[in-house]
């Protein structure tokens, strides 16, 4: 009735679903609560112009646990983590397509801004 | 793309809607259940792409303003609570991991589990709006909603604060009501669950609103760090 | 159920499957639902091109007599809008596409049906605020709705007409997703990806732009309307807001938008041409790659909308780099129809002389795309004539030209009806010289210096602007035309048969119309496409001006 929990190698197989154990989940669920309390704790550290990369690292960190375990993505057809990484791309394209505006604005030393 | 095999999922002979044993029913234009699954798995995982484009621009606004203003948004995020917003951040990952087990049990087909796990991230979710609603109500006294009363007492560059809460009430106003609106359907998925809808054959609906939850998740996981966790050592901007 | 079998042998098909109007505003047959788009996507272009005949007609005397300031203002605003966001972004993916789609790749419907009959009604819905706007006062910020214009100071109804091109996207984003689903899952058995016609290659395209651009408008619009509505800043300068964001934002989906009209219509002109010449496109992995490579590129080109605004001269100079090199894939389809046309046989039939219309209209429209990307001249030719002329000879030489193309070309599928040959022939005609004398002038007024937007100008333009409006007449009787005989056709017209026009596309191979669930049996690919086998060059030569008489059954 129910999958094994050891056919991790069948991924073309999309009638046989793939059944994370029960251990996974927890491991995440506890490395993502831990991180969200070290996140909050480190953000009272000044670390100066680094406390917004070490908070953007962790989250994206967690986010990736998330999609990987709790979304089934790192078990997921070839399908799954094309359209995942296209949607990565596109939002680092848009943003930082328009930081490159951003950032290059005052180069020009024209006054208001 | 290229390699990707052609779909050779034709089964000859079935025309109209038909029924296999314990999946559910296939829908006429679909030649197999297989199909018709992977079909809908796709077509979650496309609209999370739009969602996640739609959350995006927000995203993009929120960036520029705060390399603008970093000492704007360093001491109007002093302004959120941070203790609640960590305790949000862990409910809503509690809620995440129910979810995850309620995936876990439709496909093991323990329908109570099922259940039990639907409501417990039912109960979870709605804890964490109620979290943020004592916020708004929060903001709303302290005249922190941007507008016409808007102020904010002892921020630095405070000409500029409020387009952090703008960004703010942008984002965690779509994110709630991204939140309310899984809350309606978890309600939905509930009674179909206990009504014995799903079986270990057939769970789709749960599997897809599973990615849904999950997806709404991780857009708080950045809003946490983003909206309160800017500067709290207080000794400056970012930059 | 009508008795259909009592006198003639009638067969049936999706139109008389089942009749009265609820079996049409709850069907869920992709071909329903593609003409009931046919026709709401009709009436709004009539809206449209009304508020086009009002902008001609005043601009035909320097004056401004027919409408003072405030309503021209207006009336421009609801010509883009309408045109924009409810014809020529739905015209092609949500007519043609969702008749053809499932029909070219052999599948019994859409992957979703459901969600294909909600874009509909959320379509209706966005389309039911947009004339709301219209009838009760309209709206004057053009349908860019640059703040801090739109936002503080206009008069009209913005958060309305937002509202209208938010609610609209939605419908878009439902159709790009089911087209993505269906090209992935619902291809027939063998049909390989490089077997897929070319049209389907554009439509998974466009369908990309649409799931990828569309969210990022809707947000922006959202914060619009937030703005607008509730005074929350976050474009407003008064707060620190930067206007050119919202720029940013909005052309991040308003430029690719510009591919969601034009990829379909390339991909009908890719299948035109094919038939019409009976030949194998040349180069079929450029052009399918062509279209894939459009929709990747044209997300990264919106900043030459920005070089007059505080954008950064250096993101400008990338900008205007990476906006030439969206022109190669572009060039690479054009020079790749030309090369299948040449040496061909080719069939001067009504929807190759569009086509025709299209590579030449087209070619104008993109290379004075590249004028406008050079960030110095653009400096002089910005909100000018030149830029009108430029987008129009895009988006009408181009997306509507491919769009009658594709409507003559297929009426006969939708249909099993044919049209008039000489009176379609003429209309064609019509279009394509109504159209250049309407906008040619343009590229000169602009080059003038004409700035668009306005209601009066210096009598030395008014030559070029009575030669426009002059011309407008011309391209509105072009359109009226069509439109007279299509409907006349359903009743009088000559029946088509499955396979009037010689074509290889599995859609061909069902009868016309197609039955409710288009194939009797599930299609088994073997071939390529475009394979003109030695059955249906027969059969064009044996009777190349009767081929419509002609049922002959391929495969």
């Amino acid at each position: 009735m129910s999958a094994s929990h050891h056919n991790a190698a069948s991924h073309d197989n999309h009638e046989e679903h793939h059944v994370v154990p029960v251990s996974v989940y927890l491991g995440v669920f506890f490395a993502l609560i831990a991180l969200t309390w070290v996140t909050a704790w480190i953000s009272t550290i000044d670390l100066g112009p680094l406390n917004i990369y070490v908070a953007l690292s962790i989250a994206i960190f967690k986010a990736s646990l998330v999609v990987l375990f709790f979304m089934h993505v790192k078990y997921g057809t070839r399908l799954t983590k094309l359209i995942v990484g296209c949607g990565l791309f596109w939002l680092i394209l848009l943003l930082f397509i328009v930081m490159m505006d951003i950032w290059t604005r005052s180069w020009m030393g024209v006054p208001g801004r | 793309m290229a390699n990707e095999p052609a779909v050779a999922l034709h089964e000859a002979g079935h025309t109209g809607a038909h029924a296999h044993p314990g999946y559910g029913e296939v829908r006429h234009h679909f030649e197999s259940y297989a199909q018709q699954k992977d079909a809908s798995t796709i077509g979650m995982w496309v609209f999370l792409l739009t969602e996640l484009m739609f959350f995006g621009g927000m995203f993009m606004a929120y960036f520029v303003y705060r390399q603008w203003y970093p000492d704007a948004f360093a001491s109007a995020s002093l302004k959120t609570n941070l203790w609640l917003g960590a305790f949000n951040t862990t409910v809503l990952i509690c809620s995440s991991l129910t979810m995850a087990m309620a995936v876990h049990s439709a496909s093991t087909g323990k329908r109570l589990l099922l259940v039990g796990f639907l409501i417990a991230t039912l109960v979870l979710g709605s804890a964490f709006l109620g979290v943020k609603a004592y916020e708004y109500h929060d903001k709303w006294v302290h005249h922190e909603i941007p507008g016409e009363h808007y102020e904010c007492e002892g921020c630095v560059d405070a000409g500029h604060t409020s387009l952090f809460f703008a960004l703010y009430f942008g984002m965690t106003g779509l994110h709630a009501s991204h939140m309310i609106i899984g809350a309606f359907i978890l309600l939905v998925l509930i009674w179909q669950s206990y009504k014995g809808k799903f079986s270990a054959k057939w769970y789709t609906p749960i599997e897809l609103f599973g990615l849904y939850w999950h997806f709404v998740d991780i857009v708080w996981i950045f809003l946490f760090p983003l909206l309160y966790l800017i500067d709290r050592s207080g000794k400056g901007g970012i930059h | 159920m009508i008795t259909a079998t009592a006198t003639k042998k009638e067969t049936k098909n999706y139109l008389n499957a089942e009749s009265g109007l609820k079996s049409w505003l709850l069907t869920q047959d992709h071909k329903r639902i593609a003409i009931l788009y046919l026709i709401a996507v009709t009436a709004f272009f009539i809206v449209g091109g009304l508020m086009a005949v009002l902008i001609r007609l005043e601009l035909a005397t320097p004056a401004g007599d027919l409408l003072d300031s405030n309503t021209y203002n207006k009336v421009f605003t609801m010509h883009g809008v309408v045109m924009i966001f409810f014809f020529l972004i739905p015209s092609i993916p949500a007519i043609l596409g969702n008749f053809l789609l499932p029909l070219m790749i052999g599948a019994k419907d859409l992957a979703f049906p459901r969600i294909n009959l909600l874009s509909w009604y959320v379509y209706m819905l966005g389309g039911c605020f947009g004339v709301f706007v219209l009838i009760t006062g309209g709206v004057d910020t053009g349908w860019t709705f640059y703040t801090p214009f739109s936002t503080t100071y206009s008069n009209g109804y913005v958060v309305m007409t937002a509202m209208a091109a938010f609610i609209n996207g939605f419908s878009s984003i439902l159709t790009g997703l089911n087209f993505i689903v269906t090209v992935h899952r619902m291809r027939a058995p063998g049909l390989t990806w490089f077997r897929l016609p070319l049209f389907v290659w554009a439509h998974y395209a466009t369908s990309v732009i649409m799931i990828l651009g569309t969210p990022v408008i809707a947000v922006t619009l959202f914060l619009l309307m937030l703005e607008r509505g509730l005074h929350i800043g976050f474009f407003d300068p008064a707060y620190g807001g930067d206007p050119v964001l919202f720029q940013h934002l909005f052309w991040f989906y308003s430029h690719p938008a510009v591919y969601i009209m034009i990829l379909p219509s390339m991909g009908v002109i890719s299948e035109v041409v094919s038939t019409f010449c009976s030949k194998k496109p040349f180069g079929y992995t450029f052009i399918a790659f062509s279209s894939v490579a459009i929709a990747v590129f044209g997300f990264l080109v919106w900043g030459h909308h920005l070089y007059v605004s505080s954008q950064s001269a250096y993101a400008g100079m990338v900008f205007s780099i990476l906006s030439y090199i969206v022109a190669i894939p572009s060039a690479i389809k054009i020079f790749n129809w030309a090369a299948t046309m040449f040496k061909g046989s080719v069939r001067l039939e009504t929807p190759m002389l569009y086509a025709l219309g299209f590579m030449g209209l087209f070619t104008v429209g993109g290379l004075t795309g590249l004028f406008l990307a050079a960030m110095g001249l653009d400096v002089h030719l910005t909100d000018t004539y030149f830029v009108v002329a430029h987008f129009h000879y895009v988006m009408v030489g181009g997306a509507i030209m491919g769009y009658m193309a594709g409507i003559h070309f297929w009426w006969p599928k939708m249909t099993g009806r044919m049209y008039p040959e000489v009176w379609s022939k003429v209309a064609a005609g019509l279009t394509f010289i109504g159209f250049n004398l309407t906008f040619f002038p343009q590229f000169i007024l602009g080059y003038m210096g004409m700035p668009r937007r306005y209601h009066v100008y210096p009598p030395e333009f008014q030559v070029f602007n009575v030669l426009s409006s002059a011309g407008a007449s011309i391209l509105g009787l072009g359109y009226l035309i069509p439109g007279i005989y299509l409907i006349w056709s359903l009743k009088y017209g000559k029946l088509a048969g499955p396979n009037p026009w010689g074509a290889t596309g599995l859609e061909w191979q069902t009868a016309s119309p197609p039955p409710t669930e288009n194939f009797e049996i599930t299609p088994v690919v073997t071939t390529e496409a475009y394979e003109y086998t030695p059955q249906i060059l027969a059969m064009i030569d044996s009777s190349p001006t009767q081929t419509t008489k002609e049922v002959t059954h391929v495969g």
